[in-house]
């Protein structure tokens, strides 16, 4: 029985901790949920981002912190008492039961009356656009049906909190992006809020209102997608967001900048946090391109065609690896000449990895 | 020769080729040693001593000393089953949360390799009247005089027990393994406690498995002969059929005879291996997990 209203305000979790004997699956994560919030936990495998899903559901008991829901402390409550939905990562639908009752399932151990689960399972197949695959089992859908099921089942008995487990790892590209709409847009109907874990960070980008990226069990950093993905907190969370070129370099401050040596050549950045004499610099593929007066000489390695543009990968003065992005075709053995805008280039002061 | 290939070809669409030969060893040995002997003593069970065909069956059901033996065959070998079986399902699934599961896997399974005269032998100094339970009893006055645990139905009861229920446990064990865990999670999820999680998800995807886990137990179970001799009281209420069939080849010598009881035997097992198979169909049949791995 549900016993936590769906008119909360706020999950909160306070410096939550996990460990499995001498493993630091959570440290210290603190961490607040609005109603109507959709939040990613963004990490790549291994970094706690399932325990900490597990330890709000209930299913792992945190050996340390606190958990609460609005003024109620809500980590010493079994997961059946939480009334929180979850879709897991293999959906976890009950094979020996029909769609119709796998999604009946929580409103049945709420003791709902027959007419009412009748009615709410069928407008939940309504909207994840499975009516007539209501008498089937699990095993005759394909991977997409199945995982609309295990949303429909999570999200019928209206909970406060939607929590999911990479739901969207085990589908194709194809239905991953039709997926996605789907679940943006049933969190706009339901109200309520979403904890989503991935590891994948575009994935993260176009679904959550705010993404916490969490590296060996500690959020690195909390912010909207713009935040995270044009201002990253340090180098480790750069790298996670897709800033392939990590260097490290000499820096130099001037007025408005930082002068860095990116593979031999003098370029101008940003400074990210109060830089002294060695930094790493940062730069995303996407805006590192070739062009006729760059400071960065280099000869192609390897070219993908990728259809607009190409990707490429480049050595530069003393083996520095570049990876970057051109417009226009580069071959293997091609000496280009590379260049990046000041406000690209993320300087971290290098003491900032860890 | 064309022909010739084409039939070889068409044999080896239906997965029938060179390599189908290696089944043979396999068929020659069956045959040899199941099915002959099989039909050697069902036809054997329709030639008696005297008298037609049917003979040894009608003198079967018209003596109560021999047709009483399904009966009381049955009344061991049903709790027996039961009891091993319902009680392997608790076991099983406490047991797979452990971490030392092998070393409990390894000392559940020594009564097996102990064999039934082996575990006989043990149980009857063990609990015997001068056993060490009835001296531990008598010592602290919790009874006036020996319990009696052998020479009779408790005897027998105890020891397909003990030998029957690692057979069990091992079975189930597999069966509850093979079921997902984030299913419970996910009936956890949904507000379904513990009993409801037992008796929603893990019982009805285990049923098939139980079906065939009681088959395969009742079987061992119904043929019980040295611990129903050794352990119980063979001339009264633990004369289970196997003796019967027994003393009908090997103190009467009346061969026939034994063969009808052992074909009725195998008539028993077959009727309550059938209609457990068939209560199997009832429930859900499939995998004990969807999903894309």
């Amino acid at each position: 029985m549900a016993i936590l209203s769906r008119d909360f305000r706020a999950l909160r979790l306070d410096r939550v901790r996990h460990d499995f004997g001498q493993m630091h699956a959570l440290r210290d994560v603190t961490l607040t949920v609005q109603r109507g919030e959709f939040v990613a936990l963004l990490g790549p495998s291994g970094c706690g981002k399932s325990t900490a899903l597990n330890c709000i559901a209930g299913l792992l008991q945190p050996t340390g912190g606190e958990i609460w829901l609005d003024e109620q402390r809500i980590d010493g409550i079994g997961p059946e008492d939480r009334g929180f939905g979850m879709v897991f990562q293999n959906y976890a639908l009950f094979p020996h039961m029909t769609v119709r009752r796998n999604i009946g399932f929580g409103l049945v151990t709420q003791r709902r009356p027959k007419p009412e689960i009748a009615r709410r399972v069928e407008e939940a197949l309504a909207l994840v656009r499975l009516s007539e695959h209501g008498h089937k089992l699990p095993g005759q859908l394909s991977g997409g049906q199945q995982q609309r099921v295990a949303i429909a089942r999570a999200i019928v008995v209206a909970p406060p909190l939607v929590l999911m487990d990479e739901p969207l790892s085990n589908l194709d590209a194809k239905l991953r992006l039709e997926m996605r709409a789907e679940i943006r847009r049933i969190h706009a109907m339901l109200g309520s809020a979403t904890i989503y874990v991935t590891h994948d960070q575009e994935e993260a980008l176009s679904l959550a209102d705010r993404i916490v990226v969490l590296i060996d069990g500690k959020p690195r950093q909390i912010g909207t997608p713009e935040e995270l993905y044009t201002r990253p907190a340090d180098p480790d969370v750069a790298e996670f967001m897709g800033y392939r070129n990590l260097v490290t370099s000499p820096a130099e401050a001037f007025d408005g900048g930082v002068a860095v040596r990116v593979a031999g050549a003098r370029l101008s950045g940003t400074p990210m946090a109060a830089v002294d004499a060695s930094a790493v610099v940062a730069i995303r593929p996407d805006d590192l391109h070739p062009t006729s007066d760059g400071p960065i000489e280099a000869t192609v390695e390897i070219a993908e065609y990728h259809g607009r543009d190409f990707y490429a990968v480049a050595r530069g003065a003393g083996g520095t690896e570049l990876f970057f992005r051109s417009a226009v075709r580069v071959r293997a053995g091609e000496a280009v000449r590379l260049n990046a805008t000041q406000e690209r280039v993320l300087v971290y002061p290098a003491a900032a990895t860890s | 020769m064309s022909a010739r290939l084409s039939l070889r070809r068409r044999l080896r669409e239906r997965g029938l080729d060179a390599v189908t030969l290696l089944v043979l060893p396999a068929v020659v040995t069956v045959l040899a040693l199941f099915v002959y002997p099989f039909l050697y003593g069902l036809m054997l069970s329709f030639q008696p001593k005297e008298g037609g065909a049917l003979a040894n069956y009608a003198k079967f059901f018209s003596d109560p000393f021999l047709y009483n033996t399904i009966g009381i065959t049955l009344w061991i070998a049903i709790p027996a089953t039961l009891l091993n079986v319902v009680l392997s399902i608790p076991v099983a699934l406490r047991v797979r949360l452990m971490r030392s599961q092998r070393l409990l896997t390894t000392i559940l399974v020594i009564p097996i390799t102990l064999g039934t005269v082996m575990v006989a032998e043990g149980l009857l100094t063990y609990l015997g009247p001068r056993g060490w339970l009835n001296r531990t009893l008598l010592f602290f006055a919790l009874t006036d005089s020996p319990v009696r645990l052998v020479h009779n139905y408790w005897g027998v009861m105890l020891s397909l027990v003990i030998t029957g229920f690692p057979f069990t446990f091992l079975l189930t064990l597999s069966y509850v393994t093979g079921i997902d865990k984030s299913l419970e999670q996910a009936g956890a999820m949904l507000g379904a406690r513990a009993r409801q999680r037992f008796t929603r998800i893990l019982l009805p995807l285990l049923a098939p498995g139980l079906a065939i886990t009681l088959a395969l137990a009742f079987v061992q179970a119904f043929t019980v002969f040295p611990s129903a001799i050794l352990l119980g009281a063979p001339a009264g209420p633990t004369r289970v059929i196997s003796i019967v069939a027994y003393q009908a080849a090997f103190e009467q010598y009346d061969y026939p005879l034994a063969s009808a009881i052992a074909m009725l035997m195998a008539g028993v097992q077959v009727v309550i291996i059938v209609a457990l198979l068939a209560a199997r169909t009832l429930v859900f049949r499939g995998p004990a997990s969807t999903g894309k791995g």
